[in-house]
């Protein structure tokens, strides 16, 4: 069963060759660490991804009880944060060190990493038949360069002066002067560093993704037979090449300006009454920079949730994704326009009004796709044979955030709309549901159905439909709310709303919300503990084929070793929606095409 | 199963592909920094610059380079192993000569009270010629290695493979560098 490929074999002559059966010595180490099986990296990508998301759940879960019982103190935060929380009361200076590094964790190293990371790397390989990635070595950098970018980051929180705490856009001055504020100092380069790291670990991995998927497919696997999945990976990782190294050049002007006093991004500015010589730059300038990145950025963690809720959609509802080339047009529609509307994050810049009209339509144009997913994945559903496994329920709970979040982002893409409503709760509500919290769904969606896979195991149910249920109902508690508080014009970042006399009203709501964010946390973390038991004490798999899914991975075995398929890479006839056609229930993509068919494979 | 084999040899190797990619993304970076550069240009306090004389030397070195190491990928491929070793020896030395020429130039840059915090215009100058560096000295590792390789005569290898990474990514410096040169002389 652990028949093993060796590493060049694989990456040169994948193709249909033989399974080559070199057996050689696998030690803890080369399985487990320094691994470069696919499948191996996946699971390290979701594990650290996993301690990032409790990190950043729970940073989240601290301030929130600061902005939700201003007035009280919590005695245990000084136990554990320190001069943090003097008097069991978060200073404010935490506040924002711990509202950015909520923001960067969840961001870049959660579903960035932990999403696209874990599932590109696990899926691509098994979906499109191929053994392993066109660079196995790469993959392994990749892995261990975000390795690096976590541990970075993560001292970063243990410094003296705090880690930083300009935003998680790390908009310069405050980024760039160490006297702005005290998490602009060592924790701020800290930062830099790290995302640097984290930067050249996407792209490698990125690099890694597009190659697999344009050279590597099995015979047969034309592009348009390719699982939506592995559309979505594949845009998602052509996004990250594209605009992350935008965001590094960015990132290394400031690190100049910060450390070797030049002036990019820096003019006339006084720091406690004394002139600073920085002259000539321009703050403008690097949110140019960062939202070239930021906005693609937005569709590197939409899009794999987005490809993977179709696939889980269409397997759990029995029938063929509707409008399949019409997922794959509006997947590279989102792409482009990705690229094309970052200048609706500055609309208060003082950007020229005219200039801002062109990125008002295109923002809007990005509903025309988006409508059109939609409209596709409700399309399956209708009189489908549903059944409502966790993993289905995530997705279809991921469509109804997806609605209910991109709604209000038609709101927000109006400039003169924006004026208003930019740096209000409304905006944080936006994007937690349309990304972050959408997002999420999809990657639970993700882990509930590929996790037999995985782990040759499955997820308990019982406490997979309790993580569902609190989570979704929560989730819309938490941030349905806030869109009425940013209306009223409550602005984001703030530490202590009590002292407003217009947003006093909000009290008793934000009490609320962080009340109910604690029972969401407290769920998250069953899930982990669902996650772990299972591993090793879950229903174990008996069936090769679990879902009674036509894709390509569950042609391998329950708990397949390094190149994936132990005899030769099975070949594809089909598309990999071949479901409820020609009376079969379902038809894997391996299955030739009958006699009794009709056509449109 | 022939036919098979045939098709993979049409195929794009995966890691000459993978490179083409990386390239698409360092275009992406400095596409990025000379944005920014004709961004700020346009503000009132622009100042102007010159280039020192030193780096149309390190052009024609990596010119010369590119043109060398074509020719040595073709004595690779005939098989002329005494000339592929003289000419991958002599492209890199160039590599080597064009990074001290502009070691050297930004010398005499700095010496003439035009340092990396003058102006902003010397700033861009000093990040996207030193980025491009950057990039050159992995090329340079690169070219040693196959240098290296060339002189061992333990190893033989006959795969072309890594001699067409290599200069595809040594040309490809090259450009990049023709690019930023022709960039900064129009757009000053």
């Amino acid at each position: 069963m652990s028949s093993v490929a060796t590493l060049q074999e694989v990456d040169v002559h994948a193709g249909h060759d033989a399974h080559h059966e070199h057996h050689h010595h696998e030690t803890f180490i080369s399985k487990y660490v320094f691994s470069q099986d696919h499948k191996m990296i996946a699971k390290q990508f979701l594990i650290t991804g996993m301690i990032w998301a409790i990190i950043g759940g729970l940073f989240s879960v601290i301030f929130r009880l600061q902005l939700g019982y201003p007035e009280q103190s919590f005695p245990f935060l000084e136990d554990f944060l320190g001069h943090w929380a003097k008097g069991g009361k978060l200073q404010p200076e935490f506040y924002y060190a711990l509202v950015t590094m909520h923001g960067t964790i969840l961001v870049f190293f959660v579903l960035t990493a932990g999403l696209s990371g874990t599932f590109a790397n696990f899926l691509i390989p098994l979906q499109i038949g191929a053994r392993d990635m066109a660079s196995p070595l790469l993959n392994m950098l990749s892995y261990w360069f975000f390795f690096l970018a976590s541990v970075i980051m993560f001292s970063s929180l243990f410094v003296q002066t705090g880690p930083a705490s300009g935003g998680w856009t790390i908009y310069p001055p405050l980024s760039a002067l160490g006297d702005a504020s005290s998490g602009s100092k060592i924790g701020m380069d800290l930062w830099l560093v790290s995302m640097a790291m984290f930067i050249v670990s996407s792209l490698l991995g990125g690099l890694n993704y597009i190659t697999t998927i344009l050279n590597m497919r099995t015979k047969g696997m034309s592009m348009t037979r390719m699982p939506l999945t592995i559309w979505a990976l594949f845009f998602t990782a052509v996004l990250g090449v594209l605009s992350f190294p935008v965001l590094l050049s960015g990132a290394i002007l400031l690190l100049l300006d910060r450390n070797l006093g030049t002036s990019f991004f820096l003019s006339d500015i006084y720091v406690a009454g004394k002139v600073l010589p920085n002259e000539g730059g321009s703050a403008i300038l690097f949110q140019h920079l960062f939202w070239f990145l930021g906005h693609p950025e937005v569709y590197i963690i939409l899009l794999p949730a987005m490809g993977m809720s179709s696939e889980i959609l269409s397997v759990n509802s029995r029938k063929p994704i509707f409008g399949y080339m019409a997922m794959v047009a509006s997947l590279f529609a989102i792409a482009i326009l990705a690229f094309l509307v970052w200048a609706h994050h500055m609309f208060v810049t003082g950007l020229n009004p005219f200039l801002g009209a062109f990125f008002v339509l295109l923002t809007l144009l990005i509903a025309v796709p988006s409508a059109i997913k939609v409209f596709n994945w409700l399309t399956t559903l209708w009189r489908g044979n549903i059944r409502f496994t966790p993993a289905m329920l995530f997705a279809i709970g991921f469509v109804s955030l997806f609605i209910s979040g991109g709604l209000t982002g038609i709101f927000l893409g109006n400039s003169a709309l924006d004026l208003h409503l930019h740096d209000t709760y409304f905006v944080v509500a936006h994007f937690h549901i349309v990304m972050g919290v959408a997002s999420f769904f999809g990657m639970f969606a993700g882990v509930y159905h590929w996790f037999p896979k995985m782990f040759g195991r499955f997820l308990n149910n019982t406490m997979g439909y309790i993580h569902f249920w609190v989570t979704i109902i929560g989730a819309y508690l938490i941030f349905w709310p806030m869109h009425y508080e940013g209306l009223a014009g409550m602005p984001r970042r703030y530490y202590d709303f009590s002292n407003w006399e217009s947003f006093k009203m909000f009290g008793g709501l934000n009490e609320f919300i962080s009340f109910i964010s604690l029972l969401v946390f407290a769920v998250q973390l069953l899930f982990v503990f669902n996650f772990f038991y299972s591993v090793f004490k879950g229903r174990k798999v008996t069936t090769q084929n679990p879902w009674g899914s036509n894709t390509l991975e569950w042609t391998t075995p329950i708990n397949p070793g390094h190149g994936n398929w132990p005899g030769e890479i099975p070949e594809v006839y089909r598309g990999a929606y071949d479901y409820a056609k020609d009376g079969k229930e379902f038809t894997p993509q391996n299955v030739p095409v009958g006699e009794d068919e009709t056509s449109g494979h | 199963m022939n036919t098979v084999v045939m098709k993979q040899k049409d195929k794009i190797h995966p890691h000459k592909f993978t490179l083409w990619v990386a390239l698409g993304s360092i275009v992406m970076m400095f596409a990025g920094l000379t944005s920014a550069y004709i961004v700020k240009r346009n503000q009132a306090n622009w100042l102007t610059f010159d280039i020192p004389n030193l780096f149309w030397y390190s052009t024609i070195a990596i010119v010369l380079s590119s043109i060398l190491l074509y020719l040595a990928g073709n004595a690779f491929k005939n098989r002329e192993m005494a000339k592929y070793r003289l000419l991958v020896t002599a492209t890199t030395v160039l590599g080597v000569l064009f990074l001290a020429f502009q070691v050297l130039g930004f010398k005499q840059l700095w010496n003439m009270g035009n340092t990396l915090q003058s102006t902003v215009s010397y700033s861009f100058l000093y990040v996207i010629v030193g980025l491009h560096a950057a990039h050159v000295i992995g090329g340079v590792i690169a070219l040693i290695v196959l240098f290296s390789k060339a002189f061992n005569t333990k190893i033989k290898s006959y795969s072309n493979i890594s001699v067409d990474l290599v200069s595809t990514y040594w040309h490809f410096v090259g450009a990049l560098w023709i690019y930023l040169l022709i960039f900064l002389l129009m757009i000053k």
